[in-house]
This record gives C-alpha cells, sequence and structure tokens, in this order.
C-alpha cells in the first residue's frame, strides 16, 4: 500500500469515527466514547514516558488530577471559558511534570516507579488539604458547567462534547505521533534501550527525560482538563491511587511503545469496568488485575504490538525474519504505523 | 510541650514498629529478588480479613492470629512459586505490572469475600492508658509483638541454618547452588515469611485505622519511605528506618503540617532520600561496571 492511500485511509476512519457516533449514538452513549477519548490522551501521554523513553510511572492519575483541577479552579473562580482552560492546564502540568522529571532523572526503574506510586497515593489529600479549599472546594469537590455548543450549530451538548474532544484528541496523536518518529523520539528511544549509548553518541539525557516527563504531563493533564469538562465535576476522592493504575492498566493492555495500542487501552479502561460492574462491585479491579497478569505474561507487547506484528506478517512480501520484539516484550514501535488504521 | 513531644514520640514508635515490620517485609523481598512487592500492603490486608474472618468464627484471638500467620505464610509461598519464579529475568517494567495486577486482584478479592464496610478489628491487649499515660494499652502491646517479630527474625537469620542459607541465597546464588542449597525454595520461603510479617503488621495496625480493602495504601507508603531512609538492601537498616518514618510522621503531623498532609511526609521522605542519599542510611552502595 502506498503511502497516500494510507494516508486517506486513515483521514476516512477518524472522519468516521468522529461523524457516525455522534450522529446515531445516545448521549449516554456518547459520553463514554467522550471518556474513551480522554482516557486515550492520558494513556498516549504515559505511553510516550513509559513506553518510549523507559520511565515507569505509577503516578500519573497526579497529572490527570491537576489538569482537572486546573480547568475546575479556572472555570468556577474566574468563569474562564472552557476551551481556554486547555492551554493553562496544559502549561501547568507541563511545567509540574518537568519539576517531577528533576528527581526522577537520578531514580532508576523501580525507584521511579515507586516514588510517583508515592506521589498518586498522597495527591487525594493534597487536593483535600484545608489552606486551598477556597479554590478546590475541599472534600466536596467542585461542579462545572457543560459547554454548550457554539455558533448556534445544531448539536446537543453531549454531541459537541464528543466532537470537541475527538478534535483534540486527533491532534494530540498526530503530534505524538511526529514526535516519536523524529529525531527527539529516537534520542527518547535511544535512551530507553541504552541510556549510555545514547549520551555517548552525544544525546542529551537529562535534557531529553525531563522533557518528555513535561510532555507526558502535558498529555495526561489535558485529558484531566477533557474529563472534568465531560464528567462536570471534580473532587480528591475521584482521583484515588486507582486512577493511576488503571492508566497504567490501559497502558500495558494496549501496549507500551504502541502509539494505536493506547485506543485499545482506552476503550478497555472505560468499557471493561461496565461490563464486570453486572458482576459485582469487585469485579472490575480483579478482571484489570487478572488481565493484566495474564498479559505480562502472554503478550508482553500488548494488543497493540501484537496486531503490529500480525499485520506485518500479513502485508510482508517475502516471509519476515523470527519477530523478536514482541516476544521479549520489548518495544514493537516500528509497527505501530501500521495499527493506527485499525482504530 | 515537652510531655507532648515525648508522648508524640512514644506513639510514632509504636506506629513506627507497624512500619517498621512492612518495611522488612518488603526488603526481604527486595534483598532476594529486587523487585519492590507493590501487592504487600494488600496481602497483609487480606491476611487480616482472613484473621477477623476466624475470630467471628469463634476462635480465641491468639489462636486466630497464629492460623493467619501460617495461612498467608502458604499464600506468600504460592504466589512466589506460581507467579514470581517464570519473572526472575524478566524486564522492570514486568515484574511492576505483576505486582500491579496481584495488588489490584487481592484488593478486590478483599472487597467481594469481605465486603467494602469499614470493620471494627478486636485488640487481645487491656484498653487503658499505660507507661504514665503515655501509651494505650494497644499501642504498647503492639510496639512489643513487633520487637519479638524482629527478633525472632534476627535470631532466625543470624542462628539457623535455614536462615544462613536464605542469606546466601540473596547474596550469592550461583555459589550457593554450588555448595547445595536450593536458591528457588529459599526465595519462596523468604516470600512466605514476608506476608507473615506482613500478617502480623496488619493485625497490629487493624484496631487503630480499621479495617477496609484499602487499610494499608497508606501504611505501605510509610514502609517504602522507611525502607528507603535506611537503605532498601540493609534489613536492620529498614526496621531503623520505619522507626524513623514513625516518628517523623507523628511529630511532623503534630507540630509541622498537620494531620491532613501526612501521607505526603511520606513522598517527601522518599523524595528527599532518593535524590540525597540514594543508598539510604544503611544501605551498601552498588557500583557497576560498563
Amino acid at each position: 500500500m502506498s503511502m497516500k492511500r494510507g494516508t486517506w485511509l486513515i483521514a476516512v476512519v477518524v472522519l468516521v469515527a468522529a461523524i457516525w457516533p455522534a450522529a446515531t449514538f445516545s448521549s449516554y452513549h456518547l459520553f463514554q466514547l467522550t471518556m474513551v477519548a480522554v482516557y486515550a490522551i492520558a494513556i498516549l501521554g504515559l505511553s510516550l514516558l513509559t513506553g518510549f523513553n523507559g520511565q515507569i510511572s505509577l503516578g500519573h492519575g497526579a497529572f490527570y488530577a491537576i489538569g482537572a483541577y486546573t480547568t475546575a479552579i479556572l472555570m468556577t473562580t474566574w468563569d474562564v471559558p472552557y476551551w481556554a482552560t486547555l492551554p493553562a492546564s496544559a502549561a501547568v502540568c507541563g511545567v509540574v511534570g518537568f519539576l517531577v522529571g528533576l528527581p526522577a532523572l537520578r531514580l532508576g526503574g523501580l525507584y521511579l516507579a515507586l516514588t510517583t506510586f508515592a506521589l498518586a497515593v498522597a495527591i487525594p489529600q493534597l487536593l483535600k488539604y484545608k489552606a486551598v479549599d477556597a479554590w478546590t472546594g475541599g472534600v466536596q469537590g467542585l461542579v462545572i458547567d457543560k459547554p454548550d455548543a457554539p455558533f448556534g450549530l445544531p448539536l446537543s451538548s453531549d454531541q459537541y462534547l464528543y466532537l470537541f474532544t475527538f478534535a483534540v484528541m486527533a491532534v494530540m496523536y498526530v503530534i505524538a505521533w511526529n514526535l516519536v518518529r523524529g529525531r527527539i523520539g529516537r534520542a527518547m528511544k535511544a535512551i530507553r534501550d541504552h541510556a549510555l549509548a545514547a549520551e555517548a553518541m552525544g544525546i542529551n539525557t537529562a535534557l531529553i527525560k525531563t522533557g518528555t516527563f513535561a510532555v507526558s504531563a502535558l498529555f495526561t493533564g489535558l485529558a484531566g482538563s477533557l474529563g472534568a469538562i465531560a464528567v462536570q465535576f471534580v473532587a480528591p476522592d475521584s482521583f484515588s491511587v486507582f486512577v493511576s493504575i488503571f492508566f497504567f492498566v490501559g497502558l500495558v493492555v494496549g501496549g507500551v511503545s504502541s502509539i494505536g495500542g493506547t485506543l485499545i487501552g482506552a476503550a478497555f479502561i472505560e468499557f471493561v469496568p461496565n461490563l464486570a460492574d453486572a458482576v459485582s462491585k469487585a469485579a472490575p479491579g480483579a478482571v484489570y488485575g487478572v488481565i493484566l497478569i495474564a498479559t505480562m505474561f502472554l503478550m508482553p507487547a500488548g494488543a497493540g504490538g501484537l496486531l503490529a506484528s500480525l499485520w506485518r506478517r500479513l502485508t510482508a512480501r517475502h516471509p519476515a525474519a523470527p519477530d523478536g520484539t514482541a516476544a521479549q516484550g520489548g518495544p514493537a514501535a516500528e509497527g505501530t504505523a501500521t495499527i493506527e488504521a485499525d482504530a | 510541650m515537652f510531655a507532648g513531644v515525648i508522648h508524640q514520640v512514644m506513639s510514632g514508635i509504636a506506629t513506627g514498629g507497624i512500619y517498621a515490620s512492612v518495611a522488612l517485609a518488603l526488603v526481604m523481598i527486595y534483598q532476594a529478588t529486587h523487585h519492590v512487592n507493590f501487592a504487600q500492603g494488600e496481602m497483609a490486608t487480606f491476611s487480616t480479613y482472613i484473621t477477623l474472618m476466624m475470630i467471628n468464627a469463634g476462635l480465641p484471638y491468639w489462636v486466630a492470629f497464629f492460623l493467619a500467620i501460617i495461612v498467608s505464610f502458604v499464600i506468600g509461598v504460592a504466589i512466589e512459586r506460581i507467579l514470581m519464579r517464570p519473572l526472575a529475568n524478566a524486564p522492570v517494567l514486568s515484574s511492576v505490572g505483576v505486582f500491579v495486577g496481584l495488588l489490584l486482584v487481592i484488593n478486590s478479592l478483599s472487597g467481594w469475600l469481605f465486603d467494602y464496610t469499614i470493620k471494627q478489628f478486636p485488640t487481645p491487649f487491656p484498653d487503658r492508658p499505660m507507661l504514665g499515660g503515655y501509651l494505650s494499652g494497644h499501642e504498647l502491646g503492639s510496639t512489643a509483638v513487633t520487637l519479638i517479630v524482629l527478633a525472632c527474625v534476627y535470631a532466625f537469620f543470624r542462628h539457623t541454618r535455614l536462615g544462613l542459607a536464605m542469606r546466601a541465597a540473596a547474596y550469592n546464588p550461583a555459589s550457593s547452588r554450588l555448595v547445595g542449597v536450593r536458591v528457588g525454595w529459599m526465595l519462596a520461603l523468604g516470600w512466605g515469611l514476608a506476608a507473615a510479617i506482613g500478617a502480623v503488621a496488619g493485625c497490629m495496625v487493624a484496631p487503630i485505622v480499621f479495617l477496609d480493602p484499602n487499610m494499608m495504601s497508606g501504611i505501605l507508603l510509610y514502609a517504602f519511605a522507611g525502607a528507603l531512609l535506611g537503605g532498601i538492601d540493609n534489613p536492620l537498616g529498614a526496621v531503623l528506618g520505619g522507626f524513623m518514618v514513625g516518628i517523623i510522621e507523628n511529630l511532623g503531623g503534630a507540630y509541622l503540617v498537620g494531620t491532613e498532609l501526612k501521607l505526603t511526609l511520606a513522598l517527601v521522605i522518599i523524595v528527599a532520600v532518593l535524590t540525597v542519599k540514594p543508598t539510604g542510611l544503611m544501605g551498601r552502595r552498588v557500583f557497576s561496571r560498563v
């Protein structure tokens, strides 16, 4: 398939994915799809950091919370329009991510996971802190209004919100896509695969790593803003450590270094709890846990990695060399180009 | 003021003992496998539920307590044999993934089997102030229990053949195997011991914080902080670190940041230790040759 036809196909799929649900789905299902788009952006951010740069974070719920609160505070305290809060929250989260990234430079894999895990456990307490509850609303949280469609467009607010979130998501995917495939992306991957060799080749490891942390936090924070607008509510207890853990689950299930896989991961964390909830309150966690462990054992490259290697096998002119990356749980980044269309 | 400080330090030691036990459990697994068990807290909570179930079934407290320790030991060994063994040489991300999965599974299992309502947990110790009113009966009793556990663990590793074999297996698996130590089983045993210690910590902390499926998440954080403060590869350091974190937490909570930000204090300790002195107070510096 030529590049041009591939691009065409993606454009058509994206348009259909935007318009078909908006036109035909009930508002509840549209809300669910909006949340899938939100989680996709969040997991995409995590993927940039963990999948492409090798820094494991179990605390991205913290950035999600910061993004959500930035939007909620701007909208309730200063009456800022919802769309204008997005750049602000992206900036805030980018800066916070950069600051968190600084100590992270000194922490290898496991310790970073541990520290970010600690951050995720501590964040609800920080949000409840009395000194800031004039802005954050304390334990009660903040209620925000749902935006209506602008310019008199004949859309319900759910339809509009879905299209808006979808558009932001599309932009973020294009950005992530180009970032990963460019010079910086190669540097990120080089650091993940062999930090010392990367440094010897003249890559500024510290700059790339903190930069990746900032970008990753920016993505996830932006998702937090969109999530807050969609849910119309933020409260400390909705940002427990489990938010971070669910992002991690989505990342691993979709495939840690698969751009397209993040969509699968996002759909997974949105829809699986709904299905499992029918069984019992405890079921979603158990299902997540079992699938997470099973993924680690059976397909360490995640659903995205699996699809990518299947696609490569299908399209290969002559029998491909044995695919080592999928078996080792390592990156399957090269194959991600092809699975974008599956989503 | 002074009496207040003493009071805070004493109850800091009491809670610190619990952090010290969990930290010790973490260090045990870390030493042998270089994994940090994110599910340690949930495992301890589950053990505590087992104890409560047996007490409600009519067993006397101490019988239930020791039975639960044995059950936890078996569960720990089983987890190592089934889940952790195949991951011995896997990348960090895989082990973190499995631990997080384990955390989710055990957490939902607790909620599913024993429901999510907050439960009271009985204490075997008299309910009156002791040591001139500085400590409650339970605090004094739980400190004593923790110290006994720590002494037993120390004696076990120092003075028994099995303890020596376990230390050898953690220190140098290849050589241990050559002299006939069954390294795989030593690791499983380490997991079992860690789970058993966690069970004790859970039963001791449950009367204070009450029992629910997320009981240990905060305590795990303090234990992490304690283990890192003391040096994550040094059991004695981890125990001291646990006690120190308990005291810091109580003093900080009382005079510095207030009780609402206690967890953040643990986060600050973790970040401070890792950035300023990553080996902890008593840890060994590891050099790698490139």
